[in-house]
């Protein structure tokens, strides 16, 4: 049908590229699997391109679908398809991945092949993740994911690394094994059909559907994460390399999200609406709560993993309150806190590899000898703290409105994070980067070279453009938010 | 026209980028040329705004298209009317003659570069604000502002006090913005629109709406919303009890004391107030509240100024208390006697504090008063302007701050909102406070014996010493052109703008249709009956009250600080707790630190280490781990390897089953 299958190409070039890079062997061929690596993730970005714009703006439904037959006798189909809100997630997934290799350039050297195959691979499934229409695709790939994280902490991580990759993998194994039997549930109520388009039309009564959304939950809620079951995150962030705390916080935290937007709402409306209230509740804790945690951390990843749950507290919030404000802000503060946290984690790599701390104590005043890194960090601190003008801004604002129109309450909690989001990230920064020079190792600092630019420029232009101009994404996402509250609108008991 | 609001708001931020991107490649030179030719066209450029909007000629419409969502389009658009076009050329021109001063004074900073391009930024964040059309890009300016001020606080971010004080003006700034956002919020989700003039045109028709809470709780929405929206004016604007970052603001350099933490960014909230008068008068409740925090502000802020002995603490302190002043103007409803005090005050803040650093340039970057004195020899021209600023801030008749608080003071007289006579025994006693600690500021430094040549004493507040080479050291002397001639540019309209504009200004409708005000507050109409031109209103005012009071002020100043120090420090030292009290700054710097810096701090160590440690980490997630490890130690006991334990198992089993089975008949 197409000659050119632009879904299919997202997901398996990366792979592709992943095994032309593992083909170079050992660490003697690392410059040689650098730009492989290099060359890989950036075909990966060009060819996510068409998919922007060959978009149809004003059409719902799912678009570039290809359907082909996978396991015939359980009836499970290559079956994938995007709307607007998997294409901004494909489009920041493969913008990442580009960061993520030109940012782990130098910083590694042992097992260079294999570090930067990881990051590929983990690429191409998750625009699996984002582009599956089949739920047995969408669970494989989704499972899959955990696979080349666990190797990216536990091999290149830090001092503490295993005990942080196995709380990792054991706490999102854990919580998606309850999905696999809603998936099997669902599979035989629909009469053998994994297609989640089939699944969307399909009558299920409430108490089925409470149970099904309790499944998915277990699933969605730890990978998000959500309070109380995010103290993987910290841990996780903390161990893992630069490069696997960018993509673990810009991209593999949205998976969770993503899933309650593509799985819950559309299958189970009735549970999801009547089970809102404590999903809404624990994401005020997440803002609240971990904005108060987020405060008093003394290790600068950390305090940047707790400000993550805590802007992902507005993902769910928007997600939950079921306003298209609301959702079309969780949708864009997922790809903001996706560019924003992504460069967070990037500012602190750079400092972690020339002092190798993460402690705040350790330093201050790094301003007087890395000015135009203090420029760029001040613009990402700013934009983590919600300031108009940045992307940070767009999502918090569209959810903060869109809790309004549900309820005073919700808006008057949500909007705390104007105060903590600003506490916590200004007060770290004062700490850091201000002040006069702290001791000897700060003022042997160098200043960020090209390649930093480069990696911190990309992400500054694209922060500073969605804050100034982002109609560009609200109009891919109002036709599609809009057809999907309009289907969770309508009751299927 | 178009064209020419785009420059007017573009200009400082080109200037902006190309000091603070390529402030290498430009030079000192080059850097503050193209800053002061951006905001020079902008100021030209909103001059020729200005006389076109009298020509009558006014504009509401859109830039772009910012984004859509669920059928609402928020939009980037300007606003030019009356309001608006007063404001950019108080901004344009007061950001000007900063942008001239600041050649002089930052001659030696190696930020150099660096300062021009914020405070251009912040002429351009400033404009937006005033320019805007809607509540989204009102919230832009509003923390674009805010941003430019933390950075600007901060400049010198070596200080210890200097970052502290940039993070504390963010904060609290933030506190506001929170209820401003709220505000912001309710407006769109009542109305449907984030547009002035749709939200105005149809406040009339929801004045008996009420916003329903969770619990039954309904408040009128008008209510709701302005407040909401003026705690957010009470954070930008220092109003108490968000007033607490304003004085430690002064830890910046001089220039951005007067630009921004005095004429303009400061003057926002006022603005705001002003610019959503047609949904402020349908709220009586909304006006009492800001009249009583707006007397608050104006009797006890002024109360400080008096135990400063820092020169920009004093000015810093007389700010807060004549934002008071403008916002019990407000309160009152005499909406355009409020802007028409933040023009003239403006002005003549700008003034103040453009000579107060002139004064700290030539006592070498030393601001402690108390080594001040006798200054009107050595520094003829700055002497002179001061001189002018301090009786403009006092009201003193014909100088342009007399006609604006005169107004003001009279329109709260005759004000019928709940809590006008609290406000205006407030601002009576203010006029008393204001010449008292004017003019005991004036004295120190001015006259009497030079105290300059003693030893710099410890000083308290010396902020800006480090920056001076020698401290104290060597003879006050007259402060260079580059910064003197602001000086007298400034000391022009501190003169006479007054006398100028509040024919046309207050009496005359200038503000036509941008200002709304309900027949039944009018204040200011019924002041035009008694009004019968300039100067009759100077000549008048030695027949009231308050003029007598400033002059008793400015008598108590001379007697207390110049003709017998004695008696004031005797009435100091029996007067300690008192004097204590103002000295700490009712404790509030304190309490905040302690209670809310403190205590966040206190409840996120404690949700952190028993919440996430302890409770979850501890006994969820590991300890369902320690069970799963507890249960398979348990379940190993039976793979002992020994066959006759298999064996026992098995015929334990068979005969547990059986006698199931049996029974189960």
């Amino acid at each position: 049908m197409f000659g050119f299958s632009p879904l299919s190409t997202v997901i398996w070039l990366p792979m592709l590229a992943a095994v032309a890079v593992l083909l170079t062997g050992s660490d003697k061929n690392a410059a040689l699997a650098r730009w492989i690596a290099l060359a890989g993730s950036v075909a990966g970005f060009l060819v996510a391109l068409p998919l922007w714009t060959g978009f149809d703006r004003f059409m719902a439904g799912m678009q570039f679908v290809e359907l082909a037959p996978w396991v015939e006798t359980l009836n499970i189909n290559y079956y994938l398809g995007i709307d607007g809100i998997s294409l901004l997630l494909i489009l920041l997934n493969c913008f990442t991945t580009v960061l993520v290799v030109i940012a782990g350039w130098q910083v590694i050297q042992v097992r260079v092949s294999q570090y930067m195959a990881a990051f590929l691979l983990l690429s191409g499934m998750m625009n699996g993740v984002f582009s599956a229409l089949d739920a047995a695709l969408f669970y494989v790939f989704f499972e899959a994911t955990l696979i080349p994280m666990f190797v990216i902490i536990g091999i290149w991580g830090g001092s503490n690394r295993v005990y942080a990759a196995i709380k990792f993998f054991l706490y999102t194994l854990a919580g998606s094994l309850l999905t696999l039997v809603a998936i099997i549930y669902l599979y035989n109520a629909s009469g053998g059909s994994f297609s989640l388009l089939d699944w969307y039309a399909l009558p299920i009564p409430f108490a089925a559907q409470a149970l099904v959304f309790v499944a998915f939950f277990a699933a969605f809620a730890v990978k998000v994460p959500m309070w109380p079951v995010h103290t993987w995150l910290p841990d996780a962030h903390v161990e893992a390399p630069t490069g696997g705390s960018v993509v673990l916080a810009a991209i593999m935290l949205k998976l969770g999200a993503y899933g309650f937007i593509r799985l819950s709402l559309p299958i189970v409306p009735d549970a999801s609406q009547y089970l809102a209230p404590v999903v809404i509740g624990l994401s005020l804790a997440a803002v609240v709560y971990i904005g108060l945690v987020a405060l008093v951390q003394t290790d600068m990843k950390k305090l940047i993993a707790y400000s993550s749950i805590s802007h992902m507290g507005f993902v769910t919030l928007g997600i939950f309150i079921f306003d298209a404000h609301g959702l079309q802000g969780a949708v864009i503060q997922m790809v903001s806190h996706g560019f924003v946290s992504g460069a967070l984690f990037l500012c602190v790599g750079v400092l972690y590899d020339r002092m190798h701390s993460r402690s705040i104590s350790d330093y201050g005043g790094v301003a007087n000898r890395m000015p135009v890194f203090a420029a760029f960090f001040m613009l990402f601190a700013m934009a983590n703290a919600g300031l108009p003008g940045t992307s940070g801004f767009v999502g918090e604002f569209l959810v903060i409105i869109g809790a309004m129109n549900v309820n005073f309450w919700y808006a008057l909690a949500a909007a705390t994070t104007l105060i903590f989001g600003a506490a916590y990230t200004l007060w770290m920064y004062k700490r850091v980067v201000f002040g006069a020079v702290a001791n000897d190792r700060v003022a042997a600092l160098k200043d960020i070279g090209k390649r930093e630019i480069l990696v911190l420029g990309l992400v500054a232009i694209a922060v500073l453009l969605i804050g100034v101009y982002p109609l560009p994404l609200t109009e891919v996402l109002n036709v599609s938010v809009g057809s999907l509250l309009e289907h969770v609108a309508v009751s299927k008991l | 026209m178009m064209t020419v609001y785009l420059v007017a708001a573009l200009a400082p931020l080109a200037g902006a980028l190309i000091a603070g991107l390529f402030g290498h490649l430009t030079g000192r030179t080059g850097a503050h040329r193209i800053t002061i030719a951006g905001v020079a066209l902008s100021t030209v450029a909103s001059a020729a705004v200005f006389l076109d909007v009298m020509d009558g000629n006014l504009f509401n419409g859109t830039v772009y298209t910012w984004a859509t969502s669920a059928g609402i389009t928020f939009e980037i658009g300007f606003l030019i009317d009356q309001l608006s076009a007063t404001m950019m050329l108080v901004v344009s021109f007061a950001s000007l003659m900063v942008h001239i001063y600041t050649i002089g004074y930052m001659i030696d900073d190696p930020g150099y570069q660096r300062f021009f391009s914020y405070i251009s930024a912040f002429t351009f964040a400033m404009l937006m604000l005033v320019m805007s059309n809607n509540f989204l890009q009102l919230f832009f300016g509003w923390e674009a502002v805010g941003l430019m001020s933390y950075l600007l606080i901060g400049f010198w971010y070596t200080r210890p006090t200097a970052i502290y004080a940039n993070l504390k003006a963010f904060l609290v700034n933030r506190v506001g913005d929170f209820g401003f956002i709220l505000g912001i919020a309710l407006v769109l989700a009542y109305f449907g629109t984030l547009d002035y003039a749709s939200v105005f045109a149809a406040a009339p028709g929801k004045s008996g709406d009420l916003v329903g809470t969770a619990f039954g709780v309904h408040w009128p929405l008008l209510t709701a919303i302005c407040i909401c929206l003026f705690v957010g004016a009470m954070g930008k604007s220092a109003q108490f009890p968000l007033h607490v970052w304003l004085p430690d603001s002064m830890e910046g350099p001089t220039p951005i004391s007067a630009l921004i933490h005095a004429a303009t960014m400061v003057t926002a909230g006022i603005f705001m107030v002003a610019r959503m008068s047609p949904l402020f008068e349908l709220s009586e409740t909304a006006l009492s509240t800001i009249l009583i925090i707006g007397a608050i502000t104006a009797l006890f802020m002024g109360l400080l100024a008096i135990v400063q002995t820092d020169i920009k603490r004093v000015i810093a302190y007389s700010t807060l208390s004549q934002l008071g002043y403008m916002t019990v103007a407000l309160g009152a409803s005499a909406y355009s006697a409020a802007i028409f005090h933040l023009m003239t005050h403006a002005f003549f803040k700008a003034l103040l504090f453009l000579a107060a650093g002139s004064v700290i340039i030539g006592m070498h970057h030393d601001q402690d008063m108390r080594n001040m004195g006798g200054l009107r020899r050595r520094m003829p021209i700055t002497w002179a302007v001061f001189l002018i600023g301090s009786l403009a801030l006092i009201g003193f008749p014909f100088f342009s701050g007399f006609y604006s608080k005169e107004s003001i003071i009279e329109a709260v007289h005759l004000s019928r909102i709940p809590g006008a006579g609290l406000a205006y025994v407030a601002v009576t006693l203010g006029v008393l406070i204001t010449a008292l600690y004017t003019f005991r500021m004036y004295f120190l430094v001015f006259e009497g014996e030079p105290r300059y040549s003693k030893p710099a004493r410890n000083a308290n507040h010396s902020a800006e010493e480090a920056h001076g080479e020698h401290v104290g050291a060597g003879e006050p002397h007259e402060s260079p052109a580059v910064v003197w001639w602001p000086l007298v540019a400034l000391a022009v309209p501190s003169v006479v703008i007054g006398a100028i504009a509040v024919a046309p200004m207050l009496f005359g409708g200038f503000f036509g249709d941008s200002v709304r005000v309900l027949a039944e507050h009018d204040v200011v109409a019924q002041l035009a009956e008694r009004f019968h031109g300039w100067l009759a209103m100077g000549l008048h005012g030695f027949l009231t009250l308050p003029v007598w009071i400033a002059i008793t002020g400015v008598v108590m100043a001379w007697f207390f600080y110049l003709r017998r120090p004695d008696i004031a420090a005797r009435i100091r030292d029996r007067l300690q707790p008192l004097h204590t009290l103002l000295d700490q700054k009712y404790f509030m710097d304190r309490f905040n630190d302690w209670f809310f810096a403190g205590g966040a701090r206190f409840v996120g160590r404690g949700l952190w280490r028993i919440g996430d440690t302890t409770v979850i980490d501890g006994v969820i997630v590991n300890g369902s781990a320690r069970l799963v490890g507890w249960f398979a130690s348990v379940v190993r006991k039976f793979q002992s390897g020994f066959v006759y334990h298999y064996a026992f198992t098995m015929i334990i089993g068979l005969f547990v089953l059986m006698t199931w089975w049996f029974l189960r008949i």
